[in-house]
Order: structure tokens, then sequence, then C-alpha cells
């Protein structure tokens, strides 16, 4: 059923949703087919992974690309926007709950684990694992744990910090091309919108830097309960942001096609919520794992 | 099924087709798609079950050497969990919840379709891992499994994914799509439990996908996220796991609630008895879940203060589970009752469900637990719990709504028989686990000393009765739909004492619903 005069608009059936399925099942099970079948064997060839996430690429262009068309059609009324917007908003809540779960680990990581293996609590039963294992233990964080040796602490005053600005500076530069959208100064949402994806890509580009930097002077992903904590939860912010920058480049495409109107926007919207939302992380995360 | 829609402007039928089911966007094509997965689902994890019990008929090595038997555990537990009785509940969930609030559709149809055709992306992959270390997948037995676990992992992954985005959809729906008149307090208590089950699932999804992740990592990666060697600690996963198991059950029982909510009324003839303490019970139930997760890890290693404030946590769920409890009894209560298979299957629900209830707060008990951690007692109760609870509602839910989808009245009286050869077997199964879990057999074995024997070879037999009777209920099911008898044909209410806006409109109910709302006074 399409539109009716100020209907709820009900899509007809689509394909993109099935192609979609595909992409998923070639991405993942490419991927798990790489995996060595046993702990510390060789990668197979990633092929079918990288087929299946172009499979994927081209069900979110073909998808959106329905979607952008219909709503620049007018086929969206305040109801169906009212639809996006909760599912925007309750997708942002899942994403927060994901990154919950490794703040809860590095929290329970520094306050539980850390004080239980150096034989630091007040209830003995709780030190057995330091008493009878590693008696010698004195974790101080960072560190790698029992067996892993010593960890090179990060100042976070360096590129963190610089890193903090930029992304708080992008989110600022977001909200004013959102104000020149709505009062419909389309040449001031490109420009400002542009520099918050250069910034994002900027934030990007450093965060690779720092990567690399610490890999050289031996902070890795293997290094113990530190190297796991601090890649699991900056690599996972840094994906976000690239999809969050790969996103507003999307809506800053369409703004420049001249999409949009000053009193519906929903697209730009939700790419800026997603934006103020790895903000919102990254401050998390320079305060919890870069500065604590 | 659609041979009587209109053919207007606003009136499609159904399209034609495999297409018809591939690229759908209607909310009754996809509930049914998801009822049928886990019909599907629930007969393929009844048989793993069913090689269990054979298994553990008498004691000793008979058809199944202890990993192959590990596997059929872990297989059933994650197959009946995530293949039969959550995509269940989200089809009944797809079916009913725009019927009952007068809405066209879901609010993204598009997405609905996707959350469900991921589910057999993900069935395959999981069929493919089949892993062997249990449905809870502990760390470190998980992450030094000696077979790969990339296809487990992304399986759960995918699964995840399916549930965000159909909980997603539902709290769009049931938020925005709403009749004009119908305010949050006159919502059917279905939508109300649902509404609060898909925020539990958004919530904690992504921490199972957390959990996973970092399993994966710690296998493939060289994490040390779970390993003391390394400054993590194995504990962490049981409390990340669990962060998300506990609401998890209520993800599976909420609903439930929900449908025995719509149905005792209906056969007592009478309004349900507290609503708004239903509401506020439910929402009760739904935030307690969020504190009480270690109660499944007592004997890990917790301090004492842990062990107490879980146990007083877990055991403050009895009240409003107790409130819905003897709101159910007290709507029955001098009303005009008669006793078709749904109200059967209800009053079933209320007594064992109680039951695995009570077994629950033994479990709570935080010195008892140790006595009774994983150990058959554990088994009785979640298999109480689940299968006399939840799968209970679900079939319920089939025999009440099925007139409404079909059009079609089902054969009363293989129902009843499906209903007490279900009833009796199933408590032959599982009522003598209480028994052989107090005197101490362990779970997950596949071999038990002799004292056991009895209690083991009447519980295989009631298994088999039960698992046998649940292809009385495909048979049942099919002949309704497949029906042409003028006597079967149901009415538009189907039951007499039935209320709510799904028996307003006809019987098959239309492709196409409400395109414009109805008025709720």
């Amino acid at each position: 059923m399409s539109s009716a005069q100020d209907g709820y608009y009900l899509p007809q059936p689509s394909h993109w949703p099935v192609v979609g399925s595909l992409g998923l099942a070639l991405t993942t099970g490419g991927f798990a087919m790489a995996l060595p079948a046993s702990a510390g064997g060789e990668m197979g060839s990633l092929t079918t992974m990288y087929i299946g996430f172009a499979v994927v690429v081209f069900m979110l262009f073909g998808w959106f690309g329905v979607v952008a068309k219909e709503s620049e059609s007018g086929a969206y009324n305040a109801q169906v926007d009212r639809s996006f917007r909760m599912g925007m908003g309750w997708f942002i809540f899942s994403e927060v709950m994901f990154f919950a779960a490794f703040f809860g680990v590095l929290f329970y990581m520094r306050v539980f684990a850390q004080a239980w293996q150096g034989g630091e609590s007040d209830n003995a039963i709780m030190n057995l694992t330091h008493d009878w294992l590693y008696s010698e233990y004195k974790p101080v964080w960072p560190h790698a744990g029992p067996t892993g040796g010593e960890v090179n602490a990060i100042s976070p005053w360096g590129i963190p910090a610089l890193n903090t600005a930029l992304l708080l500076a992008s989110s600022v530069t977001v909200t004013i091309a959102h104000h020149a959208l709505r009062a419909g100064h389309r040449g001031a949402l490109v420009l400002w919108l542009l520099i918050s994806v250069v910034l994002g890509f900027i934030f990007i580009g450093f965060q690779v830097y720092e990567y690399i930097h610490l890999y050289s002077v031996g902070v890795k992903l293997t290094s113990g309960a530190y190297g796991s904590t601090f890649y699991m939860l900056t690599g996972f912010h840094g994906l976000h942001v690239t999809i969050g920058a790969i996103i507003l480049l999307v809506i800053l495409v369409r703004c420049i096609k001249g999409h949009f109107k000053p009193e519906s926007h929903f697209g730009f919207e939700a790419a800026a919520w997603y934006w103020h939302f790895v903000d919102v992380v990254w401050l998390g995360l320079f305060i919890f794992v870069y500065i604590l | 099924m659609n041979s009587e829609t209109t053919h207007d402007d606003h009136h499609h039928g159904a399209p034609k087709g495999l297409t018809r089911w591939l690229f759908t966007t209607n909310h009754k094509d996809i509930g049914s798609l998801y009822l049928w997965f886990s019909f599907i689902m629930l007969l393929l994890g009844g048989t793993y079950a069913m090689g269990i019990r054979a298994e553990l008929m008498q004691p000793g090595i008979q058809y199944f050497d202890p990993e192959t038997f590990n596997m059929l555990t872990t297989m059933h537990g994650l197959i009946m969990v995530f293949g039969a009785i959550m995509p269940a509940f989200v089809g009944l969930a797809n079916w009913l919840i725009p019927m009952m609030i007068g809405a066209p559709d879901m609010a993204l149809p598009r997405m609905n379709n996707w959350s469900f055709w991921i589910l057999p992306v993900a069935a395959t992959m999981l069929l493919i891992a089949s892993p062997a270390f249990g449905w809870t997948f502990y760390a470190p037995l998980s992450t030094e499994y000696s077979g790969g676990i990339a296809f487990f992992v992304f399986a759960v992954h995918l699964l995840g994914f399916s549930s965000i985005m159909g909980s997603i959809n539902i709290i769009a729906t049931i938020l925005n799509m709403r009749a004009p008149g119908m305010t949050l307090m006159k919502m059917p208590l279905f939508v109300w439990t649902w509404l609060i089950t898909a925020f539990l699932l958004i919530a904690v999804m992504p921490v199972l996908a957390g959990a996973v992740t970092m399993m994966l990592t710690d296998h493939y990666f060289g994490t040390a996220f779970f390993k003391a060697a390394g400054g993590g600690d194995p504990v962490l996963f049981q409390h990340v796991f669990w962060f998300f198991g506990h609401p998890e059950v209520y993800i599976m029982i909420l609903p439930a609630f929900g449908i025995v909510s719509h149905i005792i009324p209906t056969f007592s003839r009478k309004k349900l008895f507290g609503y708004t303490s239903m509401v506020y019970a439910t929402a009760s139930i739904a935030f307690l879940s969020f504190i009480v997760w270690a109660h499944h890890m007592f004997t890990v290693g917790m301090p004492v203060a842990g062990e107490l404030f879980f146990m007083y946590a877990t055991m403050l769920i009895a009240v409003p589970t107790g409130v819905k409890v003897f709101n159910w009894v007290s709507t029955m209560w001098r009303g005009a009752m008669t006793f078709e298979t749904p109200m059967l299957f209800s009053i079933a629900f209320v007594f064992l469900f109680t039951l695995g209830g009570f077994s629950g707060l033994m479990l709570a008990i935080t010195t008892a637990d140790f006595q009774y951690h994983d150990t058959y007692f554990v088994v009785a109760h979640f298999h109480y719990v689940l299968v006399t609870g939840s799968l209970f509602t679900i079939i319920a839910a089939a025999y009440y709504w099925l007139p409404k989808w079909t059009g079609n009245m089902y054969n009363e009286g293989l129902g009843k028989w499906h209903f007490w050869l279900s009833t009796i077997s199933v408590n032959v199964t599982f009522f003598p686990m209480h028994f052989t879990g107090l005197a101490g057999m362990p779970r997950r074995y596949a071999d038990y000393p002799l004292q056991f024997a009895d209690f083991n070879f009447i519980s295989s037999i009631g298994a088999f009765v039960f698992g046998l009777s649940q292809l009385l209920f495909l048979y049942i099911v099919i002949a309704c739909i497949r029906s042409k008898k003028a006597e079967d044909k149901a009415t538009d209410q189907v039951w007499e004492g039935a209320e709510g806006l799904e028996w307003e409109i006809p019987s098959p109910a239309p492709y196409h619903t409400f395109a414009t709302p109805p008025e709720i006074k």
C-alpha cells in the first residue's frame, strides 16, 4: 500500500533486507572460515568476507537510496518521522549498552581483579589466587597481568587531548551546520558539515598514528589486561567514529544535492545524534582509559 | 487464507509465490514466518533433547560419547532459547500488536523483514558450529575450546542484531502507532509486556554481543579478558554473561504473562483483576532483573556482601510475581469458566510456573544453593519456568488466536488430547529431576551412578511422550489452516468472552487491517 493522502506510509515488498542477510552471511561466514581452526594457526583467505562486505555496502546504498528518494518525494508524514526518530534513539541506546559492557569490564579489572590478584582484598578468600599462584605479583595499572610484564603508560596530554579537542569541535560544527540548515543557509550548511567531516577524519588519522606508535613501543592488543581493554574500547570507538564520519559524508553529499528542508531533515539529525554519541563515548574513554 | 480480502486501492491481497515471503513487509506474513521458524527450531531442539534422554535412560554410555553428549545439551539449550522461544514471542508480537493497538502495520516494515531473515542465517551458523561447551559458554572452557568458535560467536552476533532490530520496531510501533484514544493504560497487557520486554532486549543483547566478542579475541587474537595470567578473570565472563542472562530469562517469560492475562479473562468471562498492578508488577520485575544476575554464580567465589545482596534482591522478585499469580487466580474467582484448550494450557501455566517459581526461591537462598548448584534440581527449575511457563503459553496463544489467523476453529477434541498428553508427560519428565538433583546428580554428564537410575528412566519415558505429543500439535495446526469445512468457520469474535480490537475484525484477519485507525473510547 503506497501512501494515502495523509496515511502512514507502508512500503511495498522489498528485496533489500534479504540482500543484507546474504551480505551478512558471507561477511561473517567468510571471516569465520578464514580464522584458524586452532589457536595460533594460519589465517585463511578473506576473499569471501570482502565479497560479503561489498554486498552489505551495496545493500546500504540501495536501501538508504530508496528511503532518501521516498523522503524527498514527501511520502513520509509526521508520524513516520516519529517512528524514525524512535528507531534511531533506541538504536543509539543499544550502542550505549554495548560500550557499557566494555567500560564495565575495565572497571571490574581495575577495581576487583587487580586487587584480588595483588592480594589486597580485605577478604582472605578473595586473595587465594594471589596467595597460591602469583604471590610475588604487585599489580600497578597499567599492567599486563602476572605473566605479562610491564606496560608503558600512555600520556593523555598528547594526541589523546588533541583528539578530544578535535571531536568536541566537530560536535560544535555539526550543531552550527544544523542551525544553518534550519535557517535555510545552504552554503553555511555545506561548509560547516564539511568541516565536521574533515575533523572526524583527522581524528581517525591521529588514532591510527597513535596505534602505530604504541605498537612500536610494545603496547599491543596482547599486552594483557591493559592492552585488551585499551584496544577493545578505543578500537570499537574508532570503528564507530569511522562509521559516523562516513554517515556524515553521505549526508554532506545529500546536502550538496539539495536534499533536506528547514522543517524536515531527519536523516541529517540522525547522523548528528550518532556523531554526538561517539563524542560522548570518547569523553568517557578520555577520562577512564587515558587519564585515570 | 487471503481469498476473502477485498481488492481496492488500499487493500491489496497477498502477493504470490516465494518472493511473497522473502520480500514481505507485512506484519502478518512476518509473524507467520517467525512462528513457523520457531516451530521448526522447537522440533530440532526437541530432537537434541530426545538424544539426551535416550542416553540418560540408563546408566553407562549407550549412544553418544561424552563430547557428543555435551554438544547435545549445548545445542538443545541454544536452539530452544534463541531459536524456539524468543522467535515465537516475536512472531506473536508481529501478528498481534498492530491488530491490538489498531495500527496498519509495524512502524518500520522493511526492517521488520530483515529482523526475521537474519535468523535462518544465524541458525545455520549455529548448526555449523555445534559447540560442546554448554549453552552458557563459560570461559575458559569456551575460550580454550579445541575447535573453532568463530561460527558460534557470529551466530550470536547475528541473533543479537535480529533481536535488537525487532525490539526497536516493537517499541516504535507501540509508542507511535496506537489508534487515537488508546492511552498507555488502556493498552492490552500483551502489548504492555512486550513493550517492557523489548526494552530489556535492547538493553542486554549488546552486552551479550560484547561477551562473545571478548571470547573471540581471547581465543584468536591473544587478549586476556578472561585469563588470570594476563590480569583478566574467568569469573568476569560469568558476570558479563549473566548480566545479559538474567534479563534474558524475563525476556522469555514477560510476554507469556501478557498472553495469560488475555486468555484467563476470556474464558472466565470477567475483566482481568488488577490491570494496573499487572503493569507495575511487570515493570518491577524488569527493573529487578538487572540487579540479580550473580545468583547464577553463588558458588564461583564472591565476597559475602555480594552473595547477600544478590540473594535478597532475587527474593524480592517473588513479590511482583506473586502479585501476578494472585491477579490471575482472582480473575478466575467466581468467573463463568469454561475449559477450552487455550484456557487449559493457561491454568496449567499458572500452577506449574508457580511451582517453578518456588524452586527458584529455594535456589535463591545462597547457602542452600551451594547444595543445589549445577544439579538436576536447577534443570527441573528452569524447565518448569521455560517449558510449562514460556512454551505452554506460546501453545496456548497459538490455540487462542489460530481461529483469528486462519478463519477456522482447530479440532477441540484433539487440542484437549494434546493438552493432557503434554501436561502429564512434562511432569513425568521434570518432576523426578527435583529428586535426582536434591540427591546430588550433577547436570551435563553423559553417565551417572546407579542410585539415580530409576528416576532417570521415568524422566526419559516422560520426555519421549512429551516430544511425540508435539507432533500432534503440528497436525492440529496444519489441519486447522487447511480446513475447508463450513462447520469449522470461526466467527469474528471467535470466543464468547473475548475482548479487544483483534476480535472486532473479520476471521481470518484481512491482509491489511486498520488502514484507517479505529476510534478507542
